[in-house]
């Protein structure tokens, strides 16, 4: 069946939409209540709050789809401000002529990844507009800071490791091949990190700063990390995780794999004599495979982000500048 | 010690006769700034980057022209990602598309024979900028315009030659050591057309692959030649380019394409230096042919100067001032590893470029 | 210029054929260049622009050698 502008006009057929599409699978002692507002409990008085919206086409891609793309997007913002996930709101813009079976997959997804996150969606809601067949999702979400934890953006410090998690580029490359045709076997590594940074707290790894590394790649947050904290940030030659196939993608439209968007990787800085066991204890998490230490923060007269290159020579890594678009030249 | 390590020293620890080498490709810019090529030579070895960036030396007046088309109604412009930010004189394509105009990002010109059969009721307007490397794929897109009958397709050209741009580098430098040469515009050209230039200027040029080691290896060859006094061409890619270049991809442009004088951005107009549709095809080209302005509406830029490293990029009345990396005039500054680009983004840095 | 990468033709119908470059399978025009299954073409903006020659042996050591030979120096 397709959306049309009824579906959004609040009477019958929002009803069943409503029945049909979200609470058949987002069902939860909160939701059902169906009221204006969720009312839930949250211990302790730090909270973390985030919101965030998506608007990705296609809407499904190897590895992923929007639905999975706004839970893990909203629970690793929290995550990485070591908060515990706990609720969120989902509100939905539909376009006239999107299939409902198309929106049902969606919510049926978003529902796995939130069990699978530990969250549970508590309030939502859904508006129609003229268009064709689009979908849109914006995001709240909430979580308890954990009382011992102290990350933020500027608390890294000279001395300390930097971990990346895993490959870099495998979301965007996934998108931009479906866009472009490309054919390959590029998945997108869209997933929640709970359990990742649940280890990491678990065993008392020392976090200074954290975060999940999304659009914009490695290097702006790198470059946001440095400039919070005055440091300067050093890559290690080819120390950073790549996946060959998505670095030969990258090498057919003239992109740089440091600058390329992500969905389920962070990166992080730990002291230095943490650093083995803090990749050990990602690496045996999944999603975590693949990571490594990949450079060191050192003391610097202005906070810089730099690659030490084959040649021995340092390079700096600059904020992207621009789109990062396919290029000939 | 391994090879690489002989060269590498050999740059590092050069203290010959100050020498100057340029290299003309954007991809080696950017390669250079990569692997950090610049920052390991010898501080009596200095790398200068020439007008080697098709998207960067294109006029201005091109760049108001394809944004102009854009806006037509019913009209598609579709162009490689690159010349998506570089300013006109009035708009850039993005600021175009802001103000509704339709642009489409193209892997392959082919892309565009697709688009235009599919939707016949719109003009599907391509921003044909490159070197040698490029026009064969414009030249293979002409071929489907014709052979298919493709009534929809028009083409606004800034497509340059390369070698007329070299012959104005070596008139107007001062002391430059060597050329590190194109790989991938050889590809096309061969190796041969440098000799008559070598030979003539007494310029070395080492044509060079995209490697860190190809790139060094080239470096080490210009140094090595001008310790012996040699003006010599040196193919150090020959797995990719072959003396006489790719015949076929020759072939093919000059089906299409006839050379005439044309304009490049911030050093004016060069002889035969810009390939245009062959007056048979003069019914696919979107005005390439009109005079697109050029050196006089960049009043004081100095890019020409700076691409010879006559001037340094601080020497420039509008550098940092009226020409940024966000709001860039002349090609060095709109190619992030341009001259000016390096220096701005040094100072932000607070080191020191020199 | 010229991004452009090398990959292995693994199709060719006439003017058009399918280039693996690292497990990513592009579609690339074939009218510029004399290619045949089997080959390692340079791909730019989705057309072949040469062929590659093969060599057995190690590309770098090559290249070192020709370095060598243009310039006349032994280690």
């Amino acid at each position: 069946m397709m959306i049309t502008l009824a579906h959004g006009s609040g009477g019958k057929m929002t009803d069943s939409l409503i029945r049909d599409c979200f609470a058949k699978y987002l069902s939860n002692s909160v939701l059902d209540k169906m009221e204006d507002a969720a009312v839930v409990d949250l211990p302790g008085n730090r909270i973390a709050f985030t919101t965030d919206s998506f608007v990705v086409t296609p809407l499904f891609f190897p590895g992923g789809d929007i639905g999975r793309l706004s839970v893990c997007g909203t629970v690793n913002d929290l995550l990485m401000r070591g908060a515990k996930p706990r609720y969120l709101s989902a509100g939905f813009i539909l376009e006239t002529g999107l299939d409902t079976d198309v929106l049902e997959r969606v919510v049926r997804s978003m529902a796995e990844t939130a069990a699978e996150a530990g969250v549970s969606v508590v309030a939502g809601d859904t508006k129609v507009i003229e268009g064709n067949g689009g979908l849109y999702i914006n995001t709240a979400g909430v979580g308890e800071v954990l009382p011992s934890v102290q990350v933020g953006a500027g608390r890294s410090r000279p001395g300390d490791a930097i971990i990346l998690s895993g490959f870099l580029g495998d979301h965007e490359a996934c998108i931009l091949s479906q866009r472009m045709k490309i054919e390959n076997r590029i998945q997108s590594d869209c997933a929640p990190l709970t359990r990742m940074t649940e280890s990491l707290w678990k065993h008392d790894i020392e976090i200074h700063a954290m975060r999940d590394v999304t659009r914009g790649g490695l290097a702006t947050i790198l470059n946001e990390l440095a400039a919070s904290s005055g440091n300067g940030f050093e890559l290690f030659t080819d120390a950073v995780p790549m996946n060959g196939q998505v670095q030969g993608f990258c090498d057919i439209l003239g992109l740089d794999l440091l600058y390329m968007g992500n969905e389920g990787k962070m990166t992080l800085t730990v002291p230095q004599n943490q650093a083995e066991k803090a990749v050990q204890l990602i690496r045996s998490c999944r999603y975590g495979e693949n990571a490594a230490v990949i450079g060191r923060v050192y003391q610097s007269e202005r906070p810089s982000v730099t690659m030490k290159t084959r040649s021995g020579a340092t390079r700096s890594i600059p904020p992207l500048l621009g789109e990062g678009l396919p290029r000939i030249c | 010690m391994k090879p690489i390590e002989k060269w590498a020293e050999l740059v590092r620890k050069y203290d010959g006769p100050p020498l100057r080498l340029m290299e003309v490709c954007g991809t080696h810019t950017h390669r250079i700034f990569q692997y950090g090529i610049r920052e390991m030579l010898s501080p009596r070895l200095e790398l200068i980057s020439g007008p080697g960036c098709p998207v960067c030396v294109t006029p201005s007046g091109y760049i108001d022209k394809a944004a102009a088309l854009a806006l037509e109604e019913n009209a598609v412009l579709c162009t490689f990602g690159d010349m998506i930010r570089v300013p006109g004189q009035e708009l850039s394509l993005a600021s175009s598309q802001a103000k509704g105009g339709k642009v489409r990002i193209m892997y392959s010109p082919s892309d565009v024979a697709e688009w235009a059969k599919a939707e016949p009721e719109k003009t599907f307007y391509v921003a044909a900028v490159g070197f040698e490397t490029t026009i064969p794929a414009y030249a293979l897109l002409m071929d489907k315009v014709i052979g298919e009958k493709i009534g929809n397709i028009r083409l606004l050209t800034s497509l340059k030659a390369l070698m007329p741009a070299l012959s104005w580098i070596c008139e107007n430098s001062e002391e430059l050591g060597g050329f590190i040469g194109p790989g991938h515009v050889s590809a096309v050209i061969g190796a041969a057309p440098y000799r008559l230039l070598c030979r003539r200027y007494g310029i070395p040029l080492a044509v060079a692959g995209f490697s860190y080691e190809h790139i060094l290896a080239a470096v080490c060859d210009l140094v090595l030649q001008r310790r012996r006094g040699t003006s010599q061409v040196h193919n150090l890619y020959p797995e990719v380019v072959a003396e006489e270049g790719n015949e076929e991809a020759l072939r093919l442009i000059g089906r299409y394409f006839v050379k005439k004088d044309s304009v490049w951005r911030g050093l004016g107009a060069i002889p035969k230096s810009g390939y245009f549709l062959a007056p048979e095809y003069a019914g696919f080209d979107a005005g390439s042919q009109l005079e697109t302005g050029g050196a006089e509406d960049l009043q004081g830029c100095r890019c020409g100067s700076v691409i010879i490293g006559r001037e340094k990029p601080a020497d420039c009345p509008h550098f940092g001032k009226t020409c940024t990396p966000l709001h860039p005039l002349g090609p060095c500054m709109v190619s992030t590893e341009g001259a000016c680009g390096i220096w701005h983004r040094y100072l932000q840095e607070g080191a020191n470029p020199l | 210029m010229c991004i452009a990468v090398a990959g292995t033709l693994i199709e060719a119908d006439g003017r058009r054929g399918k280039v693996d470059i690292q497990g990513n399978i592009l579609d690339v025009e074939l009218g510029a260049v004399r290619a045949k299954a089997g080959d390692a073409v340079l791909v730019h903006a989705g057309c072949a622009i040469s062929v590659l020659k093969k060599e057995e042996k190690d590309e770098l050591d090559e290249l070192f050698a020709l370095l060598d030979e243009m310039n006349d120096e032994t280690d």
